[in-house]
């Protein structure tokens, strides 16, 4: 059992836009082009060209639909590590090599201490958690950080690899534990929820839901008067219309 | 257990250097940052100054890396050795190869250099290889558009001087609802993707039109789930709810289009259905004022948009508007009537009209932006009419795809929303003249250039490329009878006309970036026969030499004679051109570069530079100095700076000058390409405020248009709302002129040039619900793969490896189907066998598929037993290339009529669940490809 940090103040994390998520997977494979080479190295891929092609990504996007009929949608998720506050996924780990960090409160892998047991893997209900068959360690989210603090980098690009290229700005990254972050306002104005709650892991990033839609009648019926049948046809009182408004 | 932190560097460089380029993994153009390592590509991320992408980066771009490094890279020229479409090749050297393809060629040039076809596919670099086909002399060039969006392109062209993606686009700034018709995830990538995003968050309201619920569709704030080919019912119904309701910009209509041009009324006469003009030749109108016929152009007009009037010869003429309102407002365009073929219930289309009408009419935008119209009049502000609207694929790929196009711009047009705040933007150097000036160039002489551009746009029947009795003069039969507006050409029709020798045949095929021989033909089983088909007579391949330039080993490269191995997009020089497809905005034009950011470490070649090459041996003018020494020695980079279409009017438009402070005209820059660089790649000029709107009226965006060589004069575009070439070509048929189409093809021409937009059923739909075939089948694009060539890049396959039917739960409940069962997918011309997958988000007379990831088995260095291979299928083997027998045993191709526009999404098919014990794998499969040979081991991943 590893144990967990006093809670932190700083709860660095993903707010993920559902309402706007098209599912185009650049998030997931910048993530793997990041972390292919980064702290997380290797992120190993086997029979890439071949009849099972598979790998370790720390990021995937799963799209779904939901509800039957007039009633159902497609939803787009991206699924990584939630840095859940109190995570299984840590304190099952038996040799530390899972842990939270104290000042942001980032879930990491030690890559020495792991022994790659999969314990962890286990232990997380959300599926974030990869073995990578190529160095026989757990794989996760890192939340980059060899990029969030990276002062080789413009201060704009110091943001997870998944933030950076997200082409519809569903993905947002900030401290969930200041209430007046830019995050923690987005997930109080959009009714931002936890994953699996019932788990009591509470996890920090957020999703936010699709916004409602709008395929019902949603503006005032302003052209419905001149709709109403007249003397003549269709032409008849239309070019009737047009010759009146010409003259004015 | 003692929690420890370990130390983490955190600070570690992204690599040595950061190199800027532009991407390539699609057709977008985003401009994305390089990161190196050792020399070798590390980490590539979006270029946040870029206009195209402002930072972000899709999954393909972001994938690069994989392309870039991919085992089915090609590593040196080949040539042929065992039979075509065995495999056999052995790698050869560049002399051999230049000698080769130099000696083929300047042998056709002086014979007859129409027996040359030179067709590229997702060419960025028309601009040269169309001179190349020019200075050549062949007619027979085109690029990949008319399997693409020619239908599109055409339709904005011959409309209104513009149109969608390259051409412009929504003002997603202002604009208050949007529309999204048929866009199969494909273009744009990054720029629709960020502007919805953007839409979402400010509660503009987006409906998307599209029979599939994926991607785009599926954050829509409304699906219409519509019937395929029928989107020009929908909107011809959205159009006549609006003129129903009285809720059309007349005024717009009046100032910017044709809409009160008179037209002749004269039943059997050679202009019945032309414009009536003056002595002059100018357009009339009629004056309500002051009571009589007026040039319709003139300022201080107040012309009638309706009623019959009499010409000065007594014939009777009708303004053009009239004859559209009255298509419109009949009934067969009521929304009840068009809701069964479209799947739209009437309710449905009347509620879209109004909230059309809503956000255009009571939702105006007004900026405080002052210009002055070409009538001299001052605006104080700039006023819009916010509805916005973008169309792709889905419109293009039918038969009646260029009329809808027409439909959808009428429809933005009578809303007054082109050009506007929060309506259609133009993007330079649009917009030029509807319709355009530049016709296609004739056929030339044995060993002389063309007069002109082999790509055009005719405008009456003298403009097309027919011999006295109809024949074809192009062997895509583009500008022919067959599809006289073909502005792309129809490369998916050049392998079967070659081989069938009809109008012609061909001594080379040169092709460069399309895989023809697999998901860029249709009916591929008999293309593949087309291209190893021999004469019986003497032996020789039907099409006799088949030259080929891609960067990998894709499927046609097995069908080749002679391989020029292309550079990875890392790897080369490269421009995005104002003379071809730039990278502009609306806010001003743009345009970029890609430079080689690594160095090739294999024995290839940029094709670009390649080319420039072979038109020095062969001595092309323009290609070779008066001395005959190559012109551009230092391959494309040389071209890119130093060639000049007009004076100081080259590739690039930014850096001009010897002192590299012109704009747009300047004499060549010694140093432009490392001024793009150090600017990141890419140039834009942005517009001055009075010159952002109404650039068609804007006399300040025209005469700065004018000064840039973007268009001729800086005359007002006219939207031609009635297009009066269209009645040309059906007067021609009609038995009028001196070039007039054969008789097998008139009753045609009648039907489908109709001057204004209708809808017609697509064809296929006619024979094929009578032969079972009842469900419409069409194809998606992965945005994760799109033109990206993603099936061999090792990221990109573990996303997509396979792809599946997808059908409608409630029909395939009633055909017995269950998720995951095999199906034989049917179409009149043959059987695929795929998985099904069921959903809720399609139409239900509707199947589809994801777009191109089925593979021959070896190809693109997959082994054997790929996914792609074994489960993967295309539906191209089921969409025959040309359409049923008809009176005389003609068959067209199987395309737009107007515009030979590909029309892939016309397939019909029927589903039927395997018999037990059948195969759980794709059908048919072919012979797998063998490995190409390597002078080195392959480099490990």
């Amino acid at each position: 059992m590893t144990s967990l940090p006093e809670a932190s103040a700083k709860k660095l994390g993903l707010v993920i836009d559902l309402d706007t998520c098209v599912g185009c997977h650049a998030c997931a494979t910048s993530c793997k082009e990041w972390n292919s080479n980064g702290y997380s190295a290797p992120l190993t891929d086997d029979d890439a060209h071949g009849g099972d092609p598979h790998g370790t990504w720390l990021n995937r996007v799963h799209s779904y639909e939901v509800g039957d009929g007039a009633e159902s949608r497609t939803v787009n998720f991206p699924r990584s590590c939630l840095h859940c506050e109190t995570p299984a996924c840590v304190t099952v780990c038996p040799t530390g090599a899972s842990y939270k960090r104290a000042s942001d409160g980032i879930v990491l892998v030690n890559p020495d201490t792991c022994i790659g047991c999969k314990l962890c893997s286990w232990a997380c209900p959300y599926g974030a958690r990869e073995y990578d068959h190529g160095d026989g360690t757990m794989k996760k989210c890192t939340l980059c950080v060899d990029r969030i603090y990276n002062e080789t980098m413009a201060p704009e690009d110091r943001v997870p690899a998944c933030v950076r290229a997200c082409p519809t700005g569903a993905r947002h990254f900030g401290d969930l534990g200041d209430p007046q972050s830019a995050v923690s306002i987005l997930v109080a104005e959009r009714a931002g929820f936890d994953l699996l709650p019932e788990f009591g892991y509470n996890p920090v990033n957020k999703y936010l839901p699709p916004r409602a839609r709008k395929d019902r009648e949603v503006t005032p019926r302003a052209i419905e008067a001149p709709l109403r049948a007249g003397p003549g046809s269709n032409a008849d009182r239309f070019f009737a219309w047009v010759d009146k408004a010409l003259s004015r | 257990m003692r929690r420890v932190e370990p130390d983490i560097a955190l600070s570690q460089p992204s690599g040595d250097e950061i190199k800027t380029t532009t991407c390539y993994m699609c057709a977008c153009r985003c401009g994305i940052r390089v990161h190196l390592k050792d020399g070798k590509v590390r980490y590539i991320d979006g270029n946040r100054d870029h206009p195209v992408n402002k930072g972000v980066i899709c999954a393909k771009g972001a994938s690069g890396i994989m392309t870039h490094t991919s085992p089915s890279r090609l590593r040196a020229p080949l040539k042929r050795v065992g039979p075509r479409g065995s495999g056999e090749f052995e790698e050869i050297s560049w002399d051999e190869a230049l000698a080769t393809a130099t000696g083929w060629l300047g042998d056709v040039r002086a014979r007859d250099p129409s027996r040359l076809a030179f067709f590229t596919g997702r060419d960025q670099s028309q601009a040269l290889t169309g001179w190349f086909a020019q200075q050549y002399g062949t007619q027979n060039f085109a690029a990949h558009g008319g399997f693409c969006s020619v239908n599109m392109a055409a339709a904005g062209l011959y409309t209104f001087g513009g149109s969608f993606w390259e051409f412009g686009e929504p003002d997603w700034e202002h604009t208050r609802y949007f529309l999204l018709f048929g866009v199969a995830e494909d273009h744009a990538s990054n720029p629709i993707k960020t502007a919805l995003g953007k839409l979402k968050g400010k509660g503009v309201k987006f409906v998307a039109i599209n029979p599939v619920r994926t991607g785009y569709g599926a954050i829509a704030d409304e699906w219409i789930g519509i019937r395929p080919g029928t989107d020009g019912l929908f909107v011809g119904s959205l159009i006549h709810e609006l003129m129903r309701a009285q809720k059309i910009d007349l005024d717009y209509l009046v100032r910017y289009t044709n809409a009160a041009w008179l037209v002749i009324e004269d039943k059997g006469s050679p202009d019945d259905g032309l414009f009536a003009r003056d002595a002059e030749g100018k357009p009339l109108a009629f004056d309500r004022f002051a009571g009589g016929l007026a040039d319709a152009a003139r300022p201080g007009v107040s012309p009638a948009l309706t009623g019959t009037f009499k010409l000065a010869d007594g014939r009777s003429a009708r303004p053009a508007f009239a004859l559209i309102a009255e298509r419109y407002l009949a009934d067969e365009y009521a929304p009840e009537k068009t809701a069964a073929a479209t799947g739209v219930p009437a309710e449905t289309t009347r509620r879209i009209a109004r909230e059309l009408a809503h956000a255009a009419f009571e939702q105006q935008v007004t900026l405080d932006i002052p210009w002055t119209d070409s009538t001299g009049r001052r605006h104080e502000k700039t006023v819009g009419r916010p509805v916005s609207m973008h169309a792709m694929r889905g419109i293009s790929a039918h038969a009646n795809g260029f009329q809808t196009c027409r439909a959808i711009h009428l429809l933005q047009i009578v809303l007054g929303s082109i050009d506007c705040p929060g309506g259609f933007r133009y993007k330079a150097p649009f917009p030029r003249p509807a319709p355009p000036a530049n016709r296609p160039a004739k056929p030339s002489k044995p060993g002389t250039p063309l007069s002109g551009a082999p790509l055009g746009f005719p405008q009456e029947p003298n403009d097309l490329l027919v011999d006295r009795d109809g024949t074809p003069q192009r062997i895509d039969k583009a500008y022919s009878w067959d599809a006289p507006l073909a502005a792309h050409g129809l490369m998916h029709m050049v392998i079967t006309n070659a081989a069938n020798a009809d109008p012609y045949p061909v001594d080379v095929l040169f092709l460069f970036m399309a895989n023809m021989s697999w998901n860029s033909s249709m009916n591929i089983p008999a293309v593949l026969k087309h291209l190893t088909a021999t004469d019986p007579a003497t032996g020789e391949y039907r099409i006799p030499k088949i030259i080929y330039s891609d960067a990998y080993a894709s499927e046609m490269v097995a069908y080749a004679d002679l391989i020029l191995p292309d550079t990875t997009y890392l790897e080369r020089w490269d421009c995005i051109s104002l003379l071809d497809r730039p990278i502009s905005g609306p806010e001003g034009p743009a345009d970029a570069i890609r430079q080689p950011v690594v160095e090739p470490d294999r024995d290839v070649r940029g094709f670009q530079s390649v080319l420039l090459d072979i038109g020095a041996r062969l001595k092309l003018p323009g290609f070779v100095t008066e001395s005959g020494a190559p012109r551009y020695p230092g391959g494309y980079a040389d071209y890119i700076v130093n060639h000049e279409r007009a004076p100081g009017i080259g590739s690039l438009a930014g850096f001009r000058g010897a002192d590299g402070q012109a704009y747009g005209r300047g004499a060549a820059n010694p140093n432009q390409l490392n001024a793009y660089i150090e600017a990141g790649c890419f140039h834009q000029h942005k517009l001055a405020p009075d010159q952002l709107y109404y650039k068609h009226a804007n006399p300040a965006y025209l005469e700065w248009a004018k000064q840039m060589g973007f268009i001729g004069e800086a005359k007002p575009v006219v939207f031609q709302l009635y297009l009066e070439s269209l009645q040309k070509f059906r007067l021609a048929a009609r038995g009028h002129g001196a070039v007039v189409p054969p008789p097998g093809a008139r009753a045609r021409i009648e039907r489908y040039f109709d001057p204004i937009p209708f809808w017609y059923a697509p064809f296929e739909s006619e024979t094929d619900d009578a032969g079972g075939f009842t469900f419409s089948a069409i194809t998606q694009r992965p945005m994760h793969m799109y033109h990206s060539w993603g099936t061999h890049n090792a990221w990109l396959r573990q996303v997509t490896a396979e792809n599946c039917l997808y059908m409608h739960r409630g029909r395939a409940v009633q055909l017995g189907i269950a998720d995951g069962d095999w199906v034989w997918i049917a179409s009149a011309i043959g059987r695929v066998k795929g998985r099904v997958r069921l959903m809720e988000g399609v139409n239900p007379d509707t199947v589809w598929t994801w777009n191109a990831i089925g593979r021959r088995a070896g190809a693109a260095a997959l082994s054997p037993d790929a996914p792609e291979a074994t489960r993967g299928f295309l539906l191209n083997h089921l969409i025959t290339e040309l359409l049923p027998e008809r009176e005389g045993g003609y068959r067209f191709s199987n395309s737009d009529p107007i515009t030979g526009q590909a029309a892939w999404y016309d397939l019909r098919v029927s589903i039927e669940k395997v018999a037990t014990g059948e195969a759980r794998e794709t059908s048919p499969r072919f012979e797998p490809l063998p490995a190409l040979p390597a002078r080195e081991p392959e480099a490990a991943l």
